[in-house]
């Protein structure tokens, strides 16, 4: 069992809001309503302005993310490359939709603004895995590998299919 | 301790270092080479490398600006060749070592080119044209100092321009900054030494310098480049200008989405301090500035400076009206000069090498350099540093390489979401501020992003829309509803259900957004639309006219096709490929796709061999003949 959130920052100024969630957000996977009540009350702001500010910021989640999370990059480059295909087909691989995790808790599915990778374009991530030129068969090909081995640091694409 | 004495000793400890016989081994393990698998050579090579301890040395260093070339690896031997090896793989490694570390063979069949330089010289690969046409000012060290030893730096003469600023008073700095003429590379072009004047001659003892590292805009990445490579120069650059303003603080706002440049900026800051160069009495002297981290939590629209502000407050990342300009009334309350990485990044340049070196490469009204980030459909992708003035076309098939697979060039967007699409029409004009403004895009980020006959530049148009409305932080109406309203219409446009009538209306609603939003991101989100609206008509037309789409990109208006002259009747790629089990066999055994199950992901089109090339799309669907559309009843039963 995941141990109570405890929130011993030493910060309590409203200027350390952001930073206080980003530290709840890596240590927890997410921000829990419960976080954010408890964030709130540290800082003596009320939790409506705590969410206001939290929701307002794409890096903040509030739903419990997958073992691996998915990331399919949206960047210019990607798009161009056909990053909405490898979207779609992933969302239809894993069966959830951006946002979702799937039942089995092992995925979820992000699209993010860029990861900078452009020059390897279309790319995604998967836990902290970089996968790169993508397409859609290769979606499958990608879940396949990671489903059966154990997570290497990137594998490579490129070839045919 | 004088900065003659600091650089004496790094020169030292660099130079016992280099000197002798000890080979060094340099890997590019910025995020780019990652990704591209560095992080497995560099294993290999310190694996490679074990029990060679005195014969040779393995560092980490940034990036090069040739992401398509990645994983980048130099082997600097002394009084020979040094050789830029690429596209490096693990597998590679025992070759290279046994090879050019161990023996006298420099590999040259692995090899992309020689590297010369060294000290103050900027690294280059003269056999490369594309480094030819380069003028590397900013990217000077990347690639090849290590950004995690800061005697690398300053043994390369780095923290000169400090002691230089040092001896300087700041009425003095400023003037000099005013006489390079140097515009800051946040995008408008303002004149860098106009915010720094008014900042330094606002009232109040309090004033701050903030590094604007937010980079937002999808397709560039030169200042994540900038602050893995080279993260030194940007300390120097904020130390000076916080002398320059009478600052005491500064922060570095940063995305968080790149932890490798946060990491990196954290080693160099503590090295800064411990040398004296950060904190308290610099060297020697009485004046002390210190520099914080601010991890931004993803918002573009942080990138504008007056939201930047509120967000490093704490607050949601809304923009303020300006004036009052936040030079004079900005971080909690107090003057202060936002300033983007680039800027910064040339202040200590100018200030070591001197206004008049500055102005000598660029034009007259926008001297220097320009850092652009090369993406999209081109065989060179990677960072390019070219004097201002450049043309596009070289840009884009000098150092680019041209286009991928030689297809033909469509458009180039300059600027990311803020920028414009300029047509080969344009492809002449020269790079500097004022010009891209006139042609309707920016300087902007520096992102720079060419598409080919394949992409469709409605789509395109599409794209950013929806980028600016994702994106639009919702406080004033032009932006929030305006960009809503465009994606929709363009949306239909997409659909072919546009009408003549919505194009009229489209460009009055990019201009009232234009006109009417707050902050410069607002007023700049509809500029791909009228770039596409003004340089790529016929497209428009295309889908609202003949509901065409010329690119065959907008699913609702193209179909996939097997051509029956084409398709091999014993394969079966595409039947296997399709996730929809649309694809049948007709009597003869040719592939047919369903129309009516058909989701237009692509599928069938990738898989299908080359040598058969089969799959094709047709735009618009109507052109696919009537006897090959859907599964006729006759087949439908099993065999």
């Amino acid at each position: 069992m995941q141990q109570p959130l405890i929130l011993n920052y030493a910060h309590r100024h409203p200027r350390h809001l952001i930073d206080i969630l980003q530290k709840v957000q890596s240590r927890e996977g997410y921000i829990s309503s419960e976080a954010m009540l408890k964030v709130a009350k540290h800082i003596g702001m009320p939790s409506a302005a705590v969410w206001g500010v939290a929701t307002f910021y794409n890096q903040f989640r509030f739903t419990a993310p997958g073992k691996r999370p998915v990331r399919v990059c949206m960047g210019t480059a990607c798009h161009l490359a056909g990053g909405q295909l490898v979207l779609e087909a992933m969302a239809r691989e894993l069966k959830i939709e951006v946002g979702e995790t799937s039942e089995d808790r092992e995925f979820s599915l992000e699209r993010v603004a860029c990861i900078g990778c452009c020059a390897l374009a279309p790319v995604i991530t998967v836990g902290k895995d970089i996968y790169q030129k993508m397409t859609p068969p290769k979606v499958e090909q990608v879940l396949v590998e990671i489903k059966t081995t154990s997570a290497q640091n990137v594998v490579d694409c490129t070839g045919p299919a | 301790m004088t900065y003659s004495k600091i650089r004496e000793r790094s020169r030292e400890k660099w130079e016992a270092q280099y000197s002798g016989k000890l080979i060094h081994i340099l890997v590019g393990t910025a995020t780019c080479g990652r990704a591209a698998g560095s992080m497995a050579v560099l294993e290999a090579i310190r694996r490679g490398t074990e029990g060679l301890e005195g014969k040779a040395r393995v560092s980490e260093v940034g990036c090069m600006g040739l992401c398509s070339q990645e994983p980048l690896v130099v082997i600097v031997k002394p009084g020979d060749f040094s050789v830029c090896y690429h596209h490096v793989t693990p597998q590679m490694v025992p070759q290279l070592i046994d090879g050019y570390v161990r023996g006298d063979d420099p590999c040259l069949e692995l090899a992309l080119g020689t590297v010369v330089g060294g000290g103050n010289e900027a690294v280059c690969i003269p056999e490369l044209d594309l480094f030819n046409k380069q003028s590397r000012v900013l990217l000077r060290n990347c690639g090849y100092n290590s950004p995690l030893d800061i005697d690398h730096y300053i043994a390369c003469g780095g923290y000169a321009g400090l002691a230089r600023a040092l001896t300087m008073r700041p009425a003095q700095i400023v003037n000099e900054l005013k006489r390079s003429g140097l515009r800051g590379r946040g995008g408008a072009g303002y004149p860098a030494a106009a915010k720094w004047a008014v900042c330094r001659q606002a009232c109040g003892s309090i004033k701050y310098v903030i590094c604007n590292a937010d980079e937002g805009d999808p397709g560039a990445f030169m200042d994540r480049v900038l602050l893995e490579s080279d993260p030194h120069a940007i300390l120097e650059g904020m130390v000076i200008a916080g002398y320059a303003i009478g600052a005491k603080q500064g922060y570095i706002y940063i995305r968080e989405e790149y932890p490798l440049a946060i990491e990196r900026l954290g080693i160099a800051l503590k090295q800064a301090g411990e040398k004296g160069l950060l904190g308290g009495h610099i060297l020697g002297s009485d004046i002390s500035f210190k520099i914080e981290i601010v991890k931004g939590a993803g918002a573009f629209v942080s990138g504008e400076e007056t939201a930047m502000i509120a967000a490093i407050e704490g607050r949601r990342s809304w923009p303020e009206h300006r004036p009052p300009y936040p030079a004079q009334v900005g971080l909690r309350g107090k003057p202060t000069l936002v300033n983007n990485v680039k800027t910064l990044a040339y202040v200590p340049v100018i200030l070591q090498k001197g206004e008049r070196w500055f102005r000598g490469t660029g034009t007259a009204e926008s001297p220097g350099t320009a850092l652009f980030a090369l993406a999209g459909k081109l065989e060179n992708t990677g960072l390019a540093e070219v004097p201002m003035g450049t043309s596009l076309r070289t840009l884009v098939y000098d150092i680019g390489g041209g286009i991928k697979k030689g297809k033909q060039f469509k458009a180039v967007q300059v600027g990311g979401p803020s920028g414009g699409c300029l047509p080969a029409s344009m492809l002449d004009i020269p790079i500097d501020f004022d010009s891209l403004k006139e042609a309707g895009a920016i300087m902007g980020s520096g992102g720079v992003i060419v598409m080919d006959e394949d992409n469709c530049m409605v789509d395109t148009a599409r794209y950013f829309i929806d980028f600016s409305r994702q994106e639009s932080c919702g406080k004033c109406t032009q932006c929030r509803i305006g960009t809503c309203q465009m994606l929709s219409m363009l949306d239909e446009i997409t659909k072919g259900k546009g009408s003549p009538a919505s194009l009229g209306a489209l460009k009055e609603l990019a201009e009232d957004i234009k006109a009417g939003s707050l902050c410069s991101m607002g007023r700049m989100a509809p500029n791909p639309v009228l770039t596409t609206l003004r340089y790529f008509r016929d497209e428009y037309d295309a889908h609202v006219l003949e509901r065409r789409c010329p690119a065959r990109v907008c699913k609702d208006l193209i179909a996939y096709y097997i051509l029956p002259q084409k398709c091999e009747r014993g394969c079966d790629h595409c039947v296997l490929a399709c996730p929809a089990e649309a694809i049948f066999s007709d009597e003869e055994g040719l592939k047919v796709v369903d129309q009516e199950k058909c989701t237009k992901c692509g599928s069938c089109e990738l898989v299908c061999p080359a040598e058969y090339n089969a799959v094709v799309r047709l735009s618009p669907g109507s052109l696919v003949p009537g006897n090959r559309r859907t599964k006729p009843q006759t087949l439908s039963k099993e065999p």
